[in-house]
């Protein structure tokens, strides 16, 4: 299991258990968090579950398929450090992780 | 009574070209439907206008999930060369987010059913693969971004509550009309800064644009063309005088005149791309708001929970747009051999994304035959498509359905369907030529 603290764009932190093997997509969608959709249901297809991985993390969160970097390309706000929260899927190594959105997603 | 005509007759089935159809005494949704529950796969052309102006596509659609979810159609192929449907969630899903073998190039045929005209190709971003599809995009892409979102947000609103307050109490009038296009059209004016007082030839150009020309009351191929290149005439214009500003203003026009991807288009490629921004923003909203009404009317119930908890809005827009399915598919050419589905696609095959089936996919979604406006994750559904190609105003639309409906139920406690609507006769464009209802005194 992990703890994931999801930052809204506005500010508002949301600290969530996630179960290993959940998806931090549907980690936030099961727990109500604002600004993380999920419309394409985990996919990678519709980019509305983008997420700025904390800094120092990027070794443990893992590195973008070459679907997800497609759909990123076409995203807004897209930084070195952004990530689709449906091909993150959680484990003990990533407990204290810290996600942040972007503005068009909230 | 009507106080004015249907904007249209009724699509008249004699006089389409001929072709094989099922030998029905009379056409009309009840004995499609029966027809349709039986018939054998094979015997059906699903894309045949008349199944979908009288809403009758349905049981062909779920019959084709359970028993061929990949299904090859070779019937009229001398009107559309065969072509495979694919009607799961996870099949159309696979196609979507494969652009790398499913192509949506428009010199291959393009991104819908019928080939684009070989005489009159218009390439569109929609209509291209990567990587030229992803430049084009991004050149317009910050028409919806979230500091628009905001600006638009209280335009939108004052525009609803003038169309509505304007609307007449205790007499029949056509909804499509009066709300639904000109909400629709309004908006697409702005994006445009096209010329506001002008702004139902922008709805006229989108209804030429998608129009098959072989079907009666709709133009032929010539004058469709003609129009076409007036609309072009128009744009050019608008182009020419929004080029040379020191620094693009916040228009569409002025981000394609300005963008290194877009500026050196040839005015084919600029028609295509107005074509795909003017039906992308208009057809689609206009549609769902026709169909919002009619499913609310269709289910008491969900009217009820609505009138009960406006807080509700936000998902009965997501399940309005994924009930309605204002565009039924997308079509992708296959770039090589492929297997989907457990079936053989040979390079240079049509393959269709029938949307309107995935989004009543029994194994994606609860229920899916019932509009249920609280359903769990409504927001989990494919009218808007997935991948590269998933729509780029969705956010626009939600934004505007969601303003909508806040103004209507502020305001009226009923809004009454007085008869069947009209639909448009195509297997595309899913939607409503006009639907006549009445608000209570």
């Amino acid at each position: 299991m992990a703890k994931i603290t999801y930052v809204s764009h506005s500010g508002s932190h949301y600290a969530i258990d996630v179960a290993d093997g959940v998806s931090l997509m549907e980690g936030a969608l099961q727990n109500n968090v604002p600004g993380i959709d999920g419309d394409c249901g985990g996919n990678a297809a519709c980019a509305t579950c983008h997420v700025y991985v904390a800094d120092d993390w990027a070794d443990r969160t893992g590195s973008r398929s070459d679907q997800e970097e497609a759909m990123l390309d076409l995203a807004t706000d897209v930084g070195p450090n952004s990530r689709l929260a449906c091909q993150i899927f959680a484990s003990d190594a990533l407990d204290g992780l810290v996600l942040t959105m972007p503005e068009s997603q909230h | 009574m009507a106080t004015r005509p249907r904007n249209s007759e009724p699509i008249d089935i004699a006089s389409l070209p001929p072709r094989s159809r099922p030998d029905l005494p009379v056409f009309n949704h009840d004995t499609l439907s029966a027809y349709l529950a039986t018939a054998p796969l094979d015997e059906v052309d699903i894309a045949d206008p008349i199944y979908w102006t009288h809403d009758a596509h349905w049981t062909y659609f779920k019959r084709l999930r359970d028993e061929d979810p990949v299904h090859f159609t070779d019937v009229n192929v001398e009107r559309h060369r065969g072509y495979w449907s694919v009607t799961r969630w996870a099949d159309i899903m696979a196609v979507d987010t494969n652009p790398h073998v499913y192509s949506s190039d428009a010199h291959l045929g393009g991104i819908t059913l019928f080939d684009m005209d070989p005489d009159f190709i218009m390439p569109m971003f929609i209509a291209m693969d990567p990587p030229k599809h992803d430049v084009q995009r991004k050149a317009v892409n910050p028409i919806v971004s979230g500091a628009n979102l905001a600006a638009f947000e209280s335009l939108i609103r004052e525009r609803t509550q003038t169309v509505l307050d304007g609307l007449p109490r205790d007499e029949t009038f056509d909804w499509v009309d009066r709300v639904s296009i000109e909400l629709t059209t309004q908006m697409l004016a702005t994006l445009f800064d096209f010329p506001f007082a002008d702004r139902r030839k922008l709805t006229y150009w989108s209804d030429i644009a998608t129009a098959d020309p072989e079907i009666p009351g709709n133009l032929g191929r010539e004058e469709r063309q003609n129009e076409l290149f007036n609309m072009l005439m128009q744009f050019t214009g608008l182009w020419n005088d929004r080029v040379n500003d020191p620094e693009p203003k916040g228009d569409l026009i002025s981000m394609l005149a300005h963008n290194p991807a877009t500026r050196d288009m040839v005015p084919m490629e600029f028609m295509g791309n107005l074509v795909l921004l003017i039906v992308g923003g208009n057809d689609t909203t206009r549609n769902s708001i026709t169909g919002g009404l009619k499913f609310l009317n269709d289910n008491p119930a969900e009217y009820q929970k609505l009138r009960d908890n406006p807080a509700l809005i936000e998902s009965m827009v997501s399940e309005t747009i994924r009930y309605q399915t204002p565009l039924a598919h997308m079509r992708r050419t296959a770039l090589e051999d492929t297997i989907l589905g457990g079936k053989r696609i040979h390079k240079g095959d049509k393959v269709v994304m029938w949307y309107v089936s995935g989004n009543r996919d029994e194994r994606a979604v609860e229920k899916p035959d019932a509009f249920i406006i609280d359903r769990d994750r409504p927001r989990q559904h494919m009218a808007f498509g997935f991948g590269i190609h998933r729509c780029v105003g969705n956010r626009l639309a939600e934004l505007q359905l969601k303003i909508l409906w806040e103004e209507v139920m502020k305001r009226f406690d009923r809004i009454d369907i007085v008869e069947e609507p009209e639909r448009v006769p195509s297997a595309f464009v899913k939607g409503y030529k006009s639907m006549l209802v009445r608000i209570p005194a």
